[in-house]
This record gives C-alpha cells, sequence and structure tokens, in this order.
C-alpha cells in the first residue's frame, strides 16, 4: 500500500492533474495516456486550482478499521473547476452537506496504520 | 460459432458456512451440476472457474488446479483456469467456459465460482473494496456501500427515488428467499424494518446492502449436439457479452448509469435478435438496492430515471411482468463474490426447466446481469430453452 501511495506524493498534496493538449482535457487522478486521444496524447501536468463542488455525497457511518475515529464522515464526489470529478473527504457537520455546496481543497491527516504506525497525509476538501 | 447448451447444474447452501471449508463448498456445487448432468465426470473436457481472491481470503492461490484436484479431476490432466474481475469472476468464467465450447475446442466444459470469506472475519469488507479503485477512491475515504450510496442520492435527486423504493427492491428479495432452500436469508421482512435498520452509507442502510457470504455454484455446459445425448430439456446459451468501463465511478460519464451493462446488454440482445420485452425473467446484481434499480434502467426494462417504478408497480415481483431475482438475489440469497454469476444462471435454467419449485415464474428467456465492483466490467447472459 505504502509505496504506490508515495509514488504519486507529489500528486496528492498539490492537487496535480495531467492536461491533455491535443483535446484540452483535465485529468485528476493524473493520467499517462488519455482515454479520448490515446496514441495522440500529449500530456502535462498542470497544478489545479482546488475548487470545485459536490456533485454527491455520503455520511459513512459502517467505517474501515483504520478510519474508526473519524466515524461517521463525509465523502464526496466533487467536480472541480477545471472538469474532472474525484472522490474525496470534506471535512465538515454531516448535516452541512449539500449538493453543489463549493468546495475547497486542504491539506489534511488521512489515516494512520496503527498506534505506532506511519502517519497518511493527502488533500481533503473543505466548505469555501 | 457452435450453439452452447447448459446440460447440468448445482449450487451450495449461501450464507455463512462456518463447518465447510472451501473445498467442500466447491465441490458440493459441483458433484450436484455433475449429477443433474447425468455425467460420470471423465467426460469433462475443461474447467473454469471465477473467484475473487482467494489469495486475500485464504491465503490460497492456484484455485483451479486446487478445485481439479479436490473434485477428482486431477488424473484427467484437464485444462482449469481461474478467472477474476471482482464479483464479476463467477460471470467470466462462465462466458469463458461458452466460449470454450461455441468455438469447437471442448464439447463439455464446467464453468464454476467460489468463494469463502467467512474465515477473515471484519476484514472481508475491506477485501471486496478491492473492486474498486484501491488508490484514489479507498484511500480517500470511500467504502464500497459509500459509491453506491453516492449513485443513489443523485439518482433520488435527479430522478425521485425514494428511499421506500429501494426498501421495496430488500423487501421483494427477501420474500422471493424464503421459497429458496439454498439462500442466506429465508425470512420476509416490512418496509418499516427496513427503512429503520442503521446506516451503512447515508441515504443507505443495513437492509439496501447484500451480505458477504460463502458459497458456490457450477454449470455445465456442452454443444447442443452432445447435449442431445445427455438431456431432452437443454437450456441454450442465446448471447454472451461482456463489457469495461473506467475502474473509478468518479472517471465515468454518468454516475447514475453503467456504461459497462448498457454496452453488454446491447450486445447481447442484437446477437440474440431480441429486445428488453422479449426477456421473462432476470436475475441482476443487486450488490446494493440502488444497483437493481439502475439494472432496470440500464438493461432497458425501464426508460431512464424511471426504474422505481417498476418496483412500485409490482412489475418484478414473482407474479409480475419480469420478475427479477426470484432467487432472492445478492441480498437474500446471499453474495459470494466470485460465486454469484454462476449462482445467478443456475437460477435462471432452473426457472428455464420448470425447475424452481415454489418460485416457479412462467418463463421462456431468461438473463443474468453480473457486475464487478461498481460496475467496471459487466457480463450479460441470455438463455433460451
Amino acid at each position: 500500500m505504502l509505496p504506490r501511495f508515495w509514488r504519486k506524493i507529489k500528486q496528492r498534496y498539490n492537487l496535480i492533474a495531467t492536461k491533455c493538449e491535443n483535446c484540452g482535457t483535465y485529468y485528476y487522478p493524473p493520467r499517462n495516456l488519455c482515454p479520448k486521444c490515446r496514441r495522440k496524447s500529449k500530456m502535462v501536468e498542470v497544478r489545479l486550482s482546488g475548487k470545485g463542488e459536490v456533485l454527491s455525497y455520503s455520511v459513512v457511518h459502517d467505517v474501515p478499521e483504520n478510519m474508526k475515529e473519524q466515524k461517521p464522515y463525509v465523502v464526496a464526489l466533487i467536480k472541480l473547476d477545471e472538469g474532472p470529478v474525484i472522490t474525496s473527504q470534506l471535512v465538515c457537520e454531516p448535516r452541512e452537506v449539500r449538493r453543489g455546496m463549493k468546495v475547497k481543497a486542504a491539506f489534511r491527516r488521512c489515516g494512520e496504520e496503527g498506534e505506532a504506525g506511519i502517519i497518511y497525509y493527502c488533500t481533503k476538501f473543505i466548505p469555501e | 460459432m457452435r450453439k452452447v447448451a447448459v446440460i447440468g447444474v448445482g449450487q451450495s447452501k449461501f450464507g455463512e458456512l462456518w463447518d465447510a471449508s472451501f473445498r467442500d463448498i466447491v465441490l458440493s456445487a459441483g458433484i450436484e451440476a455433475i449429477e443433474d448432468a447425468g455425467l460420470e465426470g471423465r467426460e469433462i473436457e475443461a474447467l473454469y472457474i471465477g473467484n475473487m481472491s482467494g489469495g486475500r481470503f485464504l491465503a490460497q492461490e492456484h484455485i483451479a488446479a486446487l478445485i481439479a484436484d479436490y473434485s477428482g479431476l486431477a488424473e484427467l490432466h484437464i485444462p482449469c483456469t481461474r478467472v477474476e474481475g471482482a464479483d464479476a469472476s463467477g460471470g467470466m468464467a462462465l462466458r469463458q467456459a461458452y466460449l470454450a465450447v461455441a468455438s469447437g475446442l471442448h464439447d463439455i466444459v464446467i464453468a464454476a465460482g467460489a468463494e469463502k470469506v467467512t474465515d477473515v472475519g471484519d476484514k472481508a469488507m475491506e477485501i471486496l473494496s478491492s473492486g474498486v479503485d484501491r488508490e484514489w477512491e479507498v484511500f480517500n475515504g470511500a467504502t464500497l456501500a459509500s459509491l453506491f450510496a453516492m449513485m443513489a442520492r443523485l439518482h433520488m435527486d435527479e430522478y425521485g427515488t425514494r428511499a421506500e423504493d429501494l426498501a421495496m427492491v430488500s423487501v421483494k428479495n427477501h420474500r422471493n428467499a424464503v421459497k429458496n432452500p439454498k439462500a442466506q436469508f429465508r425470512r420476509e421482512i416490512s418496509i418499516d424494518i427496513a427503512l429503520n435498520s442503521p446506516y451503512v452509507a447515508e441515504p443507505l442502510r443495513m437492509f439496501d446492502c447484500a451480505p458477504v457470504s460463502d458459497g458456490a455454484a457450477a454449470v455445465i455446459l456442452a454443444s447442443e449436439e452432445v447435449a442431445r445425448k445427455y438431456t431432452d430439456t437443454p437450456v441454450f446459451i442465446e448471447a454472451s457479452s461482456q463489457a469495461s468501463d473506467y475502474i473509478a465511478l468518479h472517471s465515468r460519464r454518468d454516475i447514475t448509469t453503467m456504461d459497462a451493462v448498457v454496452f453488454a446488454a446491447r450486445e447481447a440482445y442484437k446477437k440474440a435478435g431480441i429486445e428488453p420485452d422479449d426477456i421473462d425473467v432476470a436475475e441482476v446484481h443487486d450488490s446494493f438496492t440502488i444497483a437493481e434499480i439502475i439494472a432496470y434502467e440500464d438493461l432497458g426494462f425501464a426508460e431512464k430515471g424511471k426504474g422505481a417504478e417498476l418496483i412500485r408497480e409490482g412489475v418484478t415481483e414473482l407474479d409480475g411482468d419480469i420478475p427479477v431475482n426470484p432467487s432472492g438475489g445478492l441480498k437474500a440469497c446471499g453474495h459470494a463474490a466470485g460465486a454469484t454469476g454462476v449462482r445467478q444462471a443456475v437460477e435462471i435454467v432452473l426457472q428455464l426447466r420448470g425447475d424452481a419449485g415454489e418460485r416457479q415464474v412462467d418463463a421462456e428467456r431468461g438473463l443474468t446481469l453480473n457486475i464487478g465492483g461498481t460496475g467496471a466490467t459487466a457480463v450479460v447472459t441470455i438463455f433460451t430453452r
């Protein structure tokens, strides 16, 4: 789990997407190939604004073992201003969240591997 | 391509089978299928088995050879192949077996599906979430239930689907399972019980979610000519179609449509030369109740956004126009990951032969829909008697 997470740490912490210069589409998570252009893909890294709105969400009650302390938490599909939709935790009161809500990215602690384990950080979203 | 028939079916009981090992449950399904077909065993030329995660549920890989061994087939030295596509593994194994017979390579092939999930206790849900994107969905806080919950939320907002509609799917499937001796949950529930059960991931509650089950199923396929030697009531596979989509829900064209299902279904109907209206009975992948409502739409049983009308109007009940999940579905018959796609085929074959007992419906043509994860793989199979 750890190495593959660290390989994309720059893109995770800084919300770095890829943009296909052939068709203009932004991708986050970043991709090496544009699914629309394939062999004609021309991918470049682009930093996203971190702003978007809630497309859908769920308040999660049955949570994985490593997220027990956060229960219940909000997970959302967030449509970023540049176009891509991403899955992320939303740091807010469960009763606050609604569709269409404006949100922005924030650097947050994500979880840990047990009490003495490594702490993960990631990008979450907060109400704007 | 040759015509392919199902000449035998079998399945284990589904549920928390504490006293049975992985080998035991596969064997019980396999023997039932071989006996149902009237085979001796050595006629089988190849085996395909769907299994999602033997590696993580049992710390056992090399599942296909293991199963052939404990099924008494080791000395036949036949080719045995495991097929994996999360909880679509069973449907994919069935399709590989179908292709092996249709192509003329083999005359008699067994397709099985099996999963033993209860040995890992609480870890089962975490392992099942390996069917979605671990790096960009699960790591960011999504659970399998929460992804379906986000589909449900959008479907409710955009099309007026209600929590009561989802509950009705669960109530129907539990009611059907009462009549299925192999089902995990054989008790009726009420809409009130479903709507008052605890939230798993809002808006989905406990009774919107299929259980994690142990179970196995097997079907034996043969070419038409060979099938006639073994049975007077062969059930034919008219079409077998498989399609894929983006692994993560957030990358898809539309959150409330499974394009893999739309594509697989469209191709299957075309191959069979039929329309959705020609389907008399279906087993669909209700890993969550919303998935059954969306399946009604993606399979063309209802227009986009109008899936809930079918459950409200009783169309998919046992006595309705298109009974869906007469077995009890994944919700009440049980969801044994890699076994599910084959278990669905067993039910449709029993229905088309008239061997479905108390839950028998009147049908000449049936369909199964098996999906992996949130729909990155879909397998649609059409059967006719």
